[in-house]
C-alpha cells in the first residue's frame, strides 16, 4: 500500500513537470574529463552556483560531459537541441569544440555561449555566428595589456619566445600587430616546445638583439624554462608572460627566477586587491566568495568565472526575451538571441559585457589586470 | 654568431649529448642482446626523475607500489614453477628476492622521512626502486617471447611505453617536477658559465662509458652478454642462460634510465611524458650506429646534442624537424655501405 501511494505520487510529480512547460531550459557541454579537464572542472562547479529562476521563470541545467572531444561536444550540442530542445547551450570548454558547435547552434537556431578564448568563436560575424557568444578574454585584450605596460616602461625593443604550436603562433601574430603599431620593435622571435629539455640556443638568439625587454608566449609549467634559462645566461632585463602561467604550479616550479615576472590576467583571479573603485570589483568579488563557499578557500580559477558570466548574461537577456515569447519555443529562443545581442553593461566576474551586432564578446580594458610575481606569489601592479 | 656563443651552444649540446649516448648504449645493449627495441628507455628516464622529486617532496612515490606489483607476479610465476619442480629453497629466494625485497623498500621509504635524508640516499633509494623493474618487466613481458620476431617483440615495446606513460600519469600527475641542483657551485671558464650539475652530467656519463667497457671487456657476466649479442645460439650452447643474459640487460638499461632521469632532474622540468622525447633521440643515436656499434651511437648522441643546440639557435621553430630528419641520410648512408643480411625467418 505504501508503495502504491508513493509510485502515485511519483505520476503525479511526473505529470506536473511536463504540465509546467514554461520553465527555461539551458543544455551544458564542458569538458569535465581529459585534457581540459582542469579548466572544466571549474566551470561544471560553478554551473551548480548558477540562479534557478530567472524573470520568475524556472531554469534547469543538463549538463553533458564532452570528454574534451570535438566529436562528442557536436554529438552533446545535437542531443541537447534535439532530444531535450533546450532554449540555450552554454559550452563548449575548448575552442575547437566550440567552433564545432557553431554549425549545431546555427542550424538549430538556438543561441549558444561558448567558454572558450580563441577570438575566431564569434569573428568575422556571419550568419551563423550571429547564434554565438563567448565570455572569455579574447588573446588581443590580454596582449594589449602588455603592450600597453612596455610602452609606458619605454621598452622600445623586444624579443619574443612561444610555443611552436598554434598557442604561441595566435600570440606572435596578436602580438607583433599590436607592437608595430605602437611603434615597439620586435628583435628576436623564437619557438621552443612545450616538452623542450633545454632553450639555451633559443635563449641566447633572443639576449643576442639586446632587446629591452622578453615576451614568453607559453602556457603552464613548460613556460618557466625559457625564463630560467635566460637568467641563469645573466638576463637581467624584464620578462613578460602570458595568462596561461597564472597557476601555482608556475610559481612551484619556477622559484626564484621567477621574481618580477610581468602579466596580465582576468580581474576574477585578483579579486581581492582590486582597489575598491574598480569596475569589475564587485561582481568578481561575489563570484569567488559565492565559489569558495561552495568549494573551499583558494579553489576559484578564471575558467569557472567564464561559466558564471554565462550565467550573467542569461539573467541580463532572459528577462528581455520573456516579453517576446514563452520558453520551449523557436521564437523565445531567437528573441533570447535578439536580447543577448543587446546585453549592456553587464557586470560579471570577467569584465563587463555590452554586446553588438558585431561584436558578441563585448568585453574592454576592464577585463584585464596587470600583475607581479612579488615575493613568490601574485600582486597587483599599481 | 660569436665564439662566446658558439662555445655555450656546444657546452649545451655536449650535456645533452651526453644524456643521449647514455640511453643510446643502453638501447644498441639491449637490442643486441635480446633483439628487443626499447622504447620504454624513456620512461625509466621520467620514472626516476619523478620518483626522486616524489621523495623530495616527502610524498611516498607510487612507484615502490608498482614494484611491489610487478614482483608480487614474478614471484607467484617463478615461485610456482619453482614448487612445481620442488625446489623449496629456490621458491624461497624468488619470494625473498621479489616480493620480500619490494616490501621492505616500500616500508623503508614509508617509514623513513625521506624529504629530510641526504640527497645521495634519496639517489641511492630512487635507484633502488626504479632499476629492479627492468629485470621484472623482462622476466614477465620479454621472457615468455624472447624467441619471437623483432616485430613483435617491437610491438609489446610500444605496448608497455604507452602503459608506463598513462601509469606516470597516475603516479605523478600531469604537472612537472624539478630537483634541487646536487651543489649550487658553478665555474666561470672565460665566456662560458659551467654549472656544477653540468660536470656532474658529464662525469658521471665518462665513468658509465668507461664502467660498461671494463664490465664488457674483464667480467665474465660482460662476456656472456657480448657473447649472446655476437651469437645467442652459440652463447647458449656454450651455457650461457639468455634468461640471465636478458635480465642483466635489462637491469642495465633500466639503472641507465633511471640514473640520467636522476642527472638531468636538477636542468629541466620532467613531466611524466618527457622521457619519450628523451630516449628518441638516444634512438636516433643509436640508428647512426647501426644498434650495433657502442664508439658510433655515442658519437651520434653528441652529434646529435650539438645538431639540436645549434638548430635551437639558427631556426627553433624547425628544432625538431632538423634533428629526426637527420635519420634519413644516416639510414640511407647504412643501407648503401652496408651488405644487408637478412636475420629473421
Amino acid at each position: 500500500m505504501k508503495l502504491h501511494n508513493t509510485l502515485l505520487a511519483a505520476l503525479g510529480l511526473a505529470l506536473a513537470a511536463t504540465a509546467a512547460h514554461a520553465e527555461i531550459k539551458v543544455g551544458v557541454v564542458l569538458s569535465a574529463t581529459g585534457p581540459a579537464a582542469s579548466l572544466g572542472i571549474p566551470e561544471k562547479n560553478t554551473i551548480a552556483l548558477l540562479p534557478t529562476t530567472i524573470g520568475g521563470e524556472k531554469v534547469s541545467y543538463i549538463v553533458l560531459d564532452d570528454a574534451s572531444d570535438t566529436t562528442t561536444a557536436v554529438k552533446n550540442a545535437r542531443k541537447l537541441t534535439v532530444e531535450d530542445r533546450v532554449d540555450v547551450i552554454i559550452g563548449s570548454t575548448t575552442s575547437p569544440a566550440s567552433l564545432a558547435m557553431v554549425d549545431v547552434a546555427a542550424e538549430t537556431k538556438t543561441p549558444m555561449i561558448s567558454m572558450a578564448a580563441s577570438a575566431r568563436i564569434v569573428a568575422p560575424m556571419d550568419d551563423k555566428k550571429r547564434w554565438v557568444f563567448k565570455t572569455p578574454q579574447n588573446d588581443q585584450q590580454m596582449a594589449s595589456a602588455i603592450i600597453e605596460h612596455m610602452g609606458a616602461n619605454n621598452v622600445r625593443k623586444v624579443s619574443f619566445i612561444g610555443f611552436a604550436n598554434a598557442y604561441g603562433e595566435g600570440w606572435y601574430e596578436q602580438f607583433r600587430k599590436l607592437a608595430e603599431a605602437k611603434g615597439i620593435e620586435v628583435a628576436a622571435s623564437e619557438r621552443f616546445n612545450p616538452t623542450d629539455t633545454s632553450v639555451t640556443g633559443q635563449a641566447l638568439k633572443l639576449m643576442s638583439v639586446k632587446p629591452d625587454a622578453v615576451f614568453i608566449a607559453g602556457s603552464g609549467t613548460p613556460s618557466a624554462l625559457p625564463q630560467k634559462t635566460l637568467r641563469e645566461r645573466g638576463y637581467k632585463g624584464p620578462i613578460y608572460q602570458t595568462h596561461g602561467v597564472a597557476n601555482n604550479d608556475f610559481l612551484r616550479i619556477c622559484g626564484k627566477d621567477c621574481e618580477g615576472t610581468l602579466l596580465p590576467v582576468g580581474p576574477v583571479q585578483m579579486a581581492r586587491s582590486l582597489p575598491d573603485s574598480h569596475p569589475v570589483k564587485a561582481s568578481a568579488l561575489a563570484y569567488v566568495e559565492k565559489y569558495e563557499a561552495a568549494n573551499g578557500a583558494g579553489s576559484v580559477s578564471s575558467f569557472g568565472a567564464y561559466a558564471w558570466d554565462a550565467g550573467v548574461l542569461l539573467q541580463a537577456a532572459v528577462p528581455n526575451a520573456l516579453k517576446a515569447a514563452k520558453p520551449g519555443t523557436a521564437e523565445f529562443r531567437s528573441a533570447l538571441r535578439d536580447a543577448l545581442e543587446g546585453v549592456k553593461e553587464a557586470a560579471g566576474a570577467t569584465g563587463i559585457y555590452s554586446m553588438s551586432a558585431e561584436d558578441h564578446l563585448g568585453l574592454d580594458d576592464r577585463s584585464r589586470v596587470m600583475i607581479e610575481i612579488r615575493n613568490g606569489t601574485w600582486s597587483l601592479l599599481k | 654568431m660569436d665564439m662566446a656563443i658558439a662555445l655555450i651552444l656546444s657546452q649545451d649540446g655536449i650535456t645533452n649529448g651526453a644524456i643521449y649516448a647514455l640511453l643510446a648504449l643502453a638501447l644498441v645493449l639491449v637490442f643486441a642482446v635480446t633483439r628487443v627495441i626499447f622504447i620504454q628507455q624513456g620512461e625509466f628516464v621520467a620514472y626516476g626523475a619523478l620518483t626522486l622529486a616524489m621523495m623530495q617532496s616527502g610524498v611516498l612515490p607510487a612507484t615502490v607500489w608498482m614494484l611491489v606489483v610487478m614482483g608480487a607476479l614474478v614471484t607467484v610465476l617463478d615461485g610456482g614453477l619453482a614448487l612445481k619442480a620442488g625446489q623449496g629453497r629456490r621458491a624461497a629466494s624468488v619470494a625473498g628476492w621479489n616480493l620480500g625485497y619490494p616490501l621492505a623498500l616500500a616500508a623503508a621509504v614509508g617509514g623513513l622521512a625521506v624529504n629530510e635524508l641526504p640527497l645521495a640516499v634519496q639517489v641511492l633509494l630512487t635507484l633502488a626502486i626504479v632499476v629492479p623493474m627492468g629485470p621484472m618487466m623482462y622476466r614477465l613481458m620479454y621472457q615468455p617471447i624472447a624467441s619471437a620476431p623483432v616485430l613483435v617483440l617491437l610491438i609489446v615495446s610500444v605496448a608497455l611505453h604507452i602503459a608506463m606513460v598513462g601509469l606516470g600519469l597516475l603516479f605523478f600527475g600531469a604537472e612537472g617536477q624539478r630537483t634541487p641542483a646536487f651543489s649550487e657551485f658553478s665555474l666561470e671558464l672565460g665566456p662560458l658559465m659551467v654549472s656544477a650539475q653540468t660536470l656532474w652530467v658529464l662525469m658521471v656519463s665518462v665513468l658509465l662509458i668507461v664502467a660498461l667497457y671494463q664490465f664488457f671487456e674483464r667480467t665474465l657476466y660482460g662476456k656472456a652478454l657480448r657473447a649472446t649479442a655476437i651469437n645467442r645460439v652459440g652463447a647458449q650452447l656454450m651455457g650461457i642462460s639468455p634468461t640471465l643474459a636478458g635480465k642483466l640487460t635489462f637491469f642495465l638499461a633500466a639503472f641507465i634510465g633511471a640514473l640520467s632521469g636522476v642527472l638531468i632532474a636538477p636542468i629541466t622540468t620532467i613531466y611524466y611524458d618527457t622521457g619519450f622525447l628523451i630516449g628518441l633521440k638516444g634512438f636516433v643515436a643509436a640508428i647512426i650506429g647501426g644498434l650495433a656499434s657502442y664508439p658510433l651511437a655515442a658519437m651520434g648522441a653528441i652529434a646529435v646534442g650539438l645538431l639540436e643546440s645549434f638548430a635551437s639557435f639558427w631556426a627553433s621553430a624547425y628544432k625538431e624537424v632538423i634533428v629526426f630528419t637527420l635519420i634519413i641520410p644516416v639510414l640511407l648512408w647504412r643501407s648503401l655501405c652496408s651488405h644487408h643480411v637478412e636475420e629473421e625467418e
